[in-house]
């Protein structure tokens, strides 16, 4: 083989070779990759043209709300404004959502992150039933918890005080999906590190609680982010408890609040407003999430809940 | 403390423990996960057995025949919330014609559910494919991709109903600008509405989840199928497809459980008690708002059971490995290779026991 073979490449020229070695580029090569340029151009419209749609829209005068013109034509702040105003009380409703989410996010991050380390680094006997009761409480409806509930923050039973228009009324359903949320995504993060730092701590004379306190938890920090935001945003975009338990105008939470806008006409929809206000509460999440965007990915993929 | 797979699998010497899991990390398990326990069962555990008892209850809201006034607390009416349905039914008029009110949003949620996530995830995987195949630009679509996930359901509903407006960009982009059609209006284009903005703020998500599992399909697979000379449908087929499957499967699963349980986009799109979109999640929560706590629950617990029925079916059909551990599917192998070796063991020592489950001896 080799006999033959030696001579074959002996009388090729560098200049053959690098020839042979150039990439084909065919007309069924600029095709593939014209088509390739326009199925990845085909999804970004798919994707950004109903948001160019409530961009532009709120840019519009609150009286062309549902005009039609593919650019608003003359831009105007003034729905911004409108948004603020008394009437709307949308900066209040901002202020309660970042309450409620905060809240959520810490508690559910102080109550996950020991409970993620355990299922990713200990063995033990009830460990399936636990990953699946886990997995299990985020699948279920979010009405079924509503019910009961709604009964018992109402003030329906004598023993129990009425929570409703309560922070905590919006709070503790809300942590029956972002634990869950939390607590996988971690898991599988505290998974991705190797378990020979522990060793390695332990064997330089650390306790296993100092180990995960100065070895994992810094080098788990990128992860423990990224499930903060992940849960902050589950929690930011939750409407149906929040519609529920928070009721009053200075309790509304923003995607509350903003899908129950009234215009200055009685039963005219204000678009204008409401399309301002779906920009504002949709903005700082399209930063955190572009900013780390692979973060994000990362999470989402790791997790697969949500 | 810790100890790997790898570790595990060395031999023993030592005389065999009864479970393989006892090595005596339970007690540290049971402390660290107790927290966490605790508030899913006061969150999640509590709620739902309140629900369940709740569904056997009736608002009292008949005359006391004595005193003339309304009753007030509960009675219990056993299955009556549930059997109800069929023997006394609140009819409404839907898009399907007459029927009973829950029967109507049964429907509209299957409806919903099989149609959003069949187009979901033939969208999805085709974003992907188009992802993967990409030269560059790869972030900016990923980029993009990632802001309909991002806007919240409820602020998509109302940008959606802007567009379906009858005077709104879509039937502008439909040229339908003097024969409108009324999409917003509790009809069967309501139904299309609401399909086309789920999902256009969901294909994205199933596209990205899927490109994750089509990276780690190795590029020598994909070499060798074209060495063997097979054609573009058959390479996506027989290896894509089969490759991806335990990510998408996955994917799909919690997709369809989301959607089973759609709230938001009907309710901010078409509004409450429209019949042609209303889910189940709608008509229970409608009941709860009426204080109709008894039939509310009940319709909630079988909303529930519907959910763990389609979980079910994907985990038992599908193979879909939800809970994604490797040492849990190691020790499950395991127990399986043990379960096999005895039965072999007992075979060679003909103490072998057939009975109508276990198939012929021979075999």
């Amino acid at each position: 083989m080799t006999q033959v073979a030696t001579p074959v490449i002996a009388h090729l020229t560098p200049e053959e070779l690098g020839a042979l070695n150039k990439p084909h580029r065919d007309i069924s090569w600029w095709l593939g990759r014209i088509a390739s340029a326009a199925g990845m151009a085909l999804i970004v419209v798919y994707c950004l043209m109903p948001f160019y749609w409530m961009v532009i829209s709120a840019f519009r005068l609150p009286t062309m709300g549902q005009s039609t013109d593919y650019w608003p034509s003359p831009a105007s702040f003034e729905n911004f404004v409108g948004v603020f105003s008394p009437q709307n009380n949308f900066l209040r409703a901002i202020v309660n959502s970042l309450v409620v989410s905060v809240t959520t996010t810490v508690l559910t991050l102080v109550f996950g992150i020991i409970g993620a380390y355990a299922l990713a680094r200990l063995r033990f006997a009830a460990k399936g039933l636990v990953l699946s009761i886990i997995i299990g409480c985020s699948m279920f409806p979010g009405v079924t918890l509503l019910v009961p509930l709604f009964k018992l923050f109402t003030g329906t039973y004598s023993w129990f005080p009425n929570w409703l228009n309560q922070y905590q009324a919006a709070i503790i359903p809300s942590l029956s999906f972002g634990l869950p949320l939390c607590v996988w995504n971690l898991t599988a993060f505290f998974r991705q590190l190797p378990v020979e730092l522990e060793q390695a701590a332990m064997v330089d004379g650390c306790t296993p609680g100092q180990a995960f306190r100065k070895i994992i938890l810094p080098l788990a920090a990128p992860g423990v982010f990224t499930t903060a935001i992940l849960t902050f945003i589950a929690v930011w975009n939750e409407f149906m408890i929040a519609l529920t338990f928070l009721q009053s105008k200075d309790m509304k939470t923003a995607t509350v609040a903003l899908s129950q806008f009234t215009g200055n006409l009685g039963y005219n929809i204000p678009y204008g407003s409401i399309m301002a206000a779906g920009v504002i509460t949709t903005i700082p999440l399209l930063i955190l999430v572009l900013f780390f965007q692979r973060r994000i990915v990362a999470g989402l993929t790791a997790g697969g809940v949500k | 403390m810790a100890v790997t797979t790898a570790e595990r699998t060395a031999p023993v010497a030592t005389k065999r423990k009864k479970n393989a899991f006892s090595d005596g990390q339970g007690a540290l398990a049971a402390m660290l996960l107790a927290p966490t326990m605790l508030v899913l069962l006061l969150v999640a555990g509590i709620p739902i057995i309140m629900s369940v008892t709740e569904s056997f209850f009736r608002t009292n809201d008949r005359i006391d025949p004595q005193t003339g006034l309304v009753q007030t607390g509960t009675n219990f009416v056993g299955f009556q919330n549930f059997t109800d349905i069929f023997a006394h039914p609140a009819t409404v008029v839907g898009v399907y014609g007459s029927m009973d009110r829950l029967v109507n949003s049964f429907i509209n949620t299957t409806l919903f559910t099989v149609v959003c996530v069949i187009l979901e995830t033939v969208l999805g995987v085709s974003m992907a494919l188009i992802m993967a195949k990409a030269f560059r630009g790869r972030g900016l679509v990923r980029a993009s991709i990632l802001v309909p996930w991002a806007i919240p359901t409820i602020v998509s509903a109302m940008m959606w109903k802007l567009i379906f407006n009858t005077s709104g960009v879509a039937n502008k982009v439909l040229g339908l600008t003097n024969n409108p059609i009324l999409w917003l209006a509790d009809n069967k284009y309501s139904q299309i509405s609401i399909i086309v903005a789920d999902v256009w703020k969901t294909a994205p998500f199933i596209g990205l989840l899927t490109l994750a599992g089509l990276q780690t399909i190795p590029a020598e697979v994909y070499e060798a199928a074209r060495v063997d000379g097979a054609n573009a449908w058959q390479t996506f087929v027989r290896i894509t497809l089969p490759m991806v499957k335990p990510a998408l499967v996955v994917a799909v699963l919690f997709r369809t459980l989301d959607t089973l349980r759609m709230f938001d986009l009907p309710y901010g799109m078409i509004g409450a008690n429209k019949y042609s979109v209303e889910t189940l999640s709608m008509f229970a929560y409608q009941e709860t708002m009426q204080t109709r706590y008894g039939p509310a629950a009940a319709y909630s617990i079988i909303l529930f059971f519907y959910i763990v029925l389609v979980a079910f079916l994907f985990v038992k059909l599908l193979g879909a490995d939800v809970v994604g551990d490797e040492e849990l599917k190691a020790v499950n192998a395991q127990r399986k290779r043990m379960k096999a070796l005895h039965q072999q063991q007992a075979k060679a020592a003909g103490r072998v026991r057939t009975n109508v489950t276990s198939g012929s001896a021979a075999s």
